[in-house]
């Protein structure tokens, strides 16, 4: 049966952007409608942030009972080695995603945003057609929050297919592959292949640059590359992958053919906008690249629509999303807001883990704000130091402009040190100073001390180095 | 160590109260003896009052704004020795004539009083710390071409609430970060303190509370009585000022080095003085209360002069009696008293008619406010070259309008229209204004 809905206010996708902008127009009073084609949450809550911590997390765990098999140095020790269910693993991973998605779909039902499961598809910028198990909707709006989110781009040359999986695949295999080769050297592909090499498999690791992580500088990623070198990654830098054949990635080393055998390829390359399949083009936007073009208030070059997250640009990140939401809905409900953070801070779970908060010194130096630098290593600290975190080369670095110690950049490279990402975006939020983040009492025997001291060493006078 | 207790003494011309303008003094402050103490408002005049003793002001009675009794204790000094000199506050001043009524004995002021000054009869007693310099006033370090300004979240929610674009906002905060101060700085400036260079557009949504006090209330009350009371009719009408011009224009030429420069004025009030001894209602006070119209033959003219602290009415007594120079002179001598806010009773009040001219801002027409308890205000327009018809021909004329107000209750329309037709006639053929 056909039904037609008209409503003040149409999302379309359930993703961290789409799901916060219902609950927050919810709060306003705003009629609202949300289509979902797959499962509330998006790609972070589904396949990409949640599920992939989950299974960093057991593949942690795991890398400890294996070392405790060897006779670990703290003491522990085992008879044998650990086995692994890996389908028991994806199923628990499930379960927490199970858990996530309920508790979103908790939350906007007392949001009372009206939730239509199906794939969406515009037929102009305000009407919108959902194919639904209960037949099409015809949904008619005033205003349309697109929050179609993004997806793993494919190489042209090796398509996604068989062996060769994105990371939505690598997070729900049923078992190990006993090698793994992975082309990217990004944040994604460094994430899944450390968690691989923790469960015992052979990981290779392609990438195009000379260079991991390449958002980071060196001395964030030397650690990493330590750990992978130390884990027994076989990374392969300035090297393309040319093909996949026969359980066989080809690769040319600057003319030379590399080839390497897998049971799995894993295409980490990057994400793309997804601005496909769903009528876009009918819309009248503007484009800005592969992005939907937006300005600061989250408009559209169209009246009335809004577009959010992965879909208006870089950095595609879910805090992003949901503050840019939060926004969009403001504006919709008339209120004057715009999209304007200091800084977005940014998290990656390697071995160790990098969080980054602001301008690296390289890039202060370019802004002009003549900076000045300081790093406290976690060796000397002593919470690191009693969780066996103390000797992976990890720091706290915070970056400052010598003319006002205004700080403009925070970073760190160490175990859990994701959990100071809070303390950074905030210091750089305020518009802290190095006085300031001297001044405040940090808590003994926590990381944050590390905090403390790079500021004091950056003002000259450390205490512990 | 004593106490000095200072009474507000009389004022003179009967006032019975003045109003608190200004303190000079705070509370803490060694005073010099013979140091302005406080300005005080009576009728028309400022005064300044001095201290009578040198000691240490310990309290004050009465803010700006505040009305003070004669008699009332204003101020509170500690003074070297015993203090409380029991003649001291009737000497600053002489005692007021005992025939009034209101002022209270001032032969208590020549008790002794007791340790204890006696309690404040106003509130509040200690004088406001003046007004805080908004923040966005002060310096701040500026802010490079382009530089995003530094504010917490909180502060830029609450600009964007505001409409208030941050790039505009002086940061005053550690490295230049706006606080919620600054924000409020610039808003209480309703948006002065934009950074320099910018040149975006901000909403003022400032409102700042400006007491009416002082000379601004006198005024206040003088109008609102005029226009309550006085049922208003306006009459203009259009001179040709062409020959007055030129005559004034040679008189100025041709003056005598200690002969002041001729306006207007001098020329209407000697027309004034021709015309008025027909219409002696028009040159007249309204006692509406008694009911009585006391018709001058001495003609008071009152002009209307702006002076920094508002508009001021200071009088040039017996014009009849004044030439064009001499009424000139007294013109200029009467406005300087009024600017310097040093006028006389007698300078500031008593007028029968009062002018009120504009200069070079005339206007074209304006509807003056008699000065109650007059009956007629006068006001000249602009004197601007018009072409007029002048015997069958277009003829290029100074000409000016001739505005005024008069009470209806006790100038009838006709008279003031003739009234103003003389005036006008000898203004027009200025030989007439010196002919008998």
């Amino acid at each position: 049966m056909a039904e037609t809905l008209t409503t003040r206010l149409l999302i379309l996708g359930g993703g961290p952007g789409g799901y916060v902008a219902a609950i927050r127009a919810g709060q306003l009073g705003i009629e609202t409608v949300l289509v979902e084609g797959d499962r509330l949450g998006g790609t972070c809550l589904i396949r990409g942030c949640i599920p992939s911590k989950a299974l960093i997390h057991v593949a942690s765990k795991f890398e400890g009972m294996a070392e405790a098999a060897h006779g670990a140095a703290d003491g522990i020790s085992l008879k044998s080695a650990p086995s692994l269910d890996l389908a028991k693993t994806v199923a628990w991973k499930e379960g927490v995603v199970d858990k996530l998605n309920g508790g979103v779909a908790a939350l906007l039902k007392r949001a009372k945003t009206r939730v239509i499961a199906g794939w969406g598809t515009f037929s102009d910028a305000k009407t919108c057609h959902v194919e639904t198990k209960d037949g099409p909707v015809t949904i008619k709006a005033e205003t349309v929050i697109l929050a179609a989110g993004s997806v793993a781009t494919a190489l042209p040359h090796i398509p996604f297919g068989g062996d060769v999986i994105s990371s939505t695949e690598a997070l729900s295999l049923d078992r190990l592959p006993k090698r793994l080769a992975v082309i990217g050297a990004g944040y994604i592909g460094l994430e899944l292949g450390s968690a691989f090499r923790k469960f015992g498999c052979e990981v290779t690791v392609v990438e195009a640059l000379d260079r991991i992580l390449p958002l980071y500088d060196a001395p964030l990623t030397k650690p990493v590359k330590a750990w992978l070198e130390k884990a027994g990654v076989t990374l392969h830098l300035s090297s393309k992958a040319v093909a996949w054949a026969d359980g066989e990635l080809v690769v040319d080393q600057g003319g030379e053919i590399l080839r390497i055998p897998a049971d799995k390829l894993l295409v980490t390359v990057g994400r793309r906008p997804n601005t496909e399949g769903w009528g876009l083009e009918t819309m009248g936007l503007d484009m800005a690249g592969p992005f939907v073009k937006v300005n600061e208030r989250m408009q559209t070059a169209m009246s009335g629509v809004y577009a959010i997250g992965d879909l208006v640009g870089e950095p595609m990140l879910e805090h992003k999303a949901a503050a840019q939401a939060h926004v969009a809905v403001e504006v919709i409900a008339g209120q004057n807001r715009s999209f304007d953070p200091a800084t977005i801070a940014a998290v990656c779970f390697t071995e160790p883990e990098i969080v980054s908060a602001g301008l690296l010194p390289k890039e202060a130096e370019a802004a002009g704000h003549d900076p000045v630098s300081a790093v406290f290593p976690f060796q000397a600290n002593g919470r690191a130091l009693s969780m066996e975190a103390g000797d992976n080369g990890g720091f706290v670095r915070v970056v400052a402009r010598k003319s006002d110690h205004r700080v403009v950049g925070l970073q760190a490279v160490g175990a859990h040190v994701s959990e100071l990402s809070g303390e950074f975006a905030m210091s750089i939020e305020m518009g802290a100073r190095l006085e300031d983040l001297a001044g405040t009492i940090h808590v003994h025997p926590t990381l944050t001390e590390a905090v403390h001291e790079a500021a004091l060493r950056a003002l000259g006078h450390a205490i512990h180095i | 160590m004593g106490r000095f207790v200072f009474k507000l003494p009389d004022l003179g011309e009967g006032t019975a109260e003045a109003e608190i303008v200004a303190w000079h003094v705070k509370v803490g402050d060694v005073v010099a003896e013979d140091a302005p103490l406080v300005d005080m408002l009576t009728d028309k005049a400022t005064v300044e009052m001095t201290s009578p003793v040198a000691g240490k002001l310990v309290e004050v009675n009465g803010a700006a704004g505040d009305m003070a009794a004669v008699g009332s204790a204003i101020a509170v000094f500690e003074v070297e020795g015993a203090g409380n000199a029991a003649a001291a506050p009737a000497a600053a001043a002489p005692p007021p004539p005992a025939a009034h009524a209101p002022v209270p004995d001032v032969s208590e002021t020549a008790e002794p009083a007791a340790p204890p000054p006696p309690p404040p009869t106003m509130a509040p007693p200690a004088p406001k710390a003046p007004a805080r310099e908004p923040p966005a006033a002060r310096a701040f370090p500026a802010r490079a071409e382009g530089e995003k300004p530094l504010a917490s979240p909180a502060v830029r929610r609450r600009a964007e609430d505001l409409g208030i674009k941050l790039g505009h906002v002086a940061g005053t905060g550690p490295a230049g970060r706006i606080t919620h101060e600054d924000l409020d700085g610039f808003i209480a400036s309703g948006g002065r303190a934009a950074a320099p260079g910018s040149s975006g557009l901000a909403r003022r949504t400032a409102v700042e509370e400006v007491k009416v006090i002082g000379m601004r209330r006198a005024i206040a009350r003088q109008m609102q009585e005029s226009k309550r009371r006085i049922p208003h009719f306006a009459y203009v009408e259009e001179i040709d000022m062409t020959e007055l011009e030129a005559l004034r224009v040679h008189l100025n030429a041709t003056k005598r080095a200690d002969q002041p420069k001729l306006t207007l004025l001098p020329f209407l009030m000697r027309a004034l003085v021709r015309v008025l001894p027909d219409y002696p209602q028009i040159n007249a006070r309204f006692d509406d209360e008694a009911g009585v119209v006391h018709r001058h033959a001495g003609v008071h003219v009152g002009i209307a002069t702006q002076t920094a602290n508002g508009l001021i009415v200071p009088v040039v007594r017996h014009a009849e009696s004044l030439d064009v120079w001499a009424a000139a002179a007294e013109v200029a001598r009467v406005a300087e008293i009024a600017r310097s806010g040093k006028g006389s009773k007698e300078e500031l009040s008593g007028s029968t008619i009062t002018i009120t001219s504009l200069g070079p801002l005339g206007g074209v027409v304006t509807t003056p406010v008699i000065n109650h308890p007059e009956v007629a205000i006068i006001g000249p327009n602009k004197i601007v070259d018009r072409p007029v018809v002048r015997d069958g021909q277009i003829a290029v004329r100074k000409m000016m309008n001739l505005s005024s107000s008069f009470d209806h209750r006790v100038v009838d329309g006709y008279d003031a229209a003739e009234f103003i037709q003389r005036v006008k006639a000898m203004l027009e053929h200025p030989a007439t204004l010196f002919m008998d």
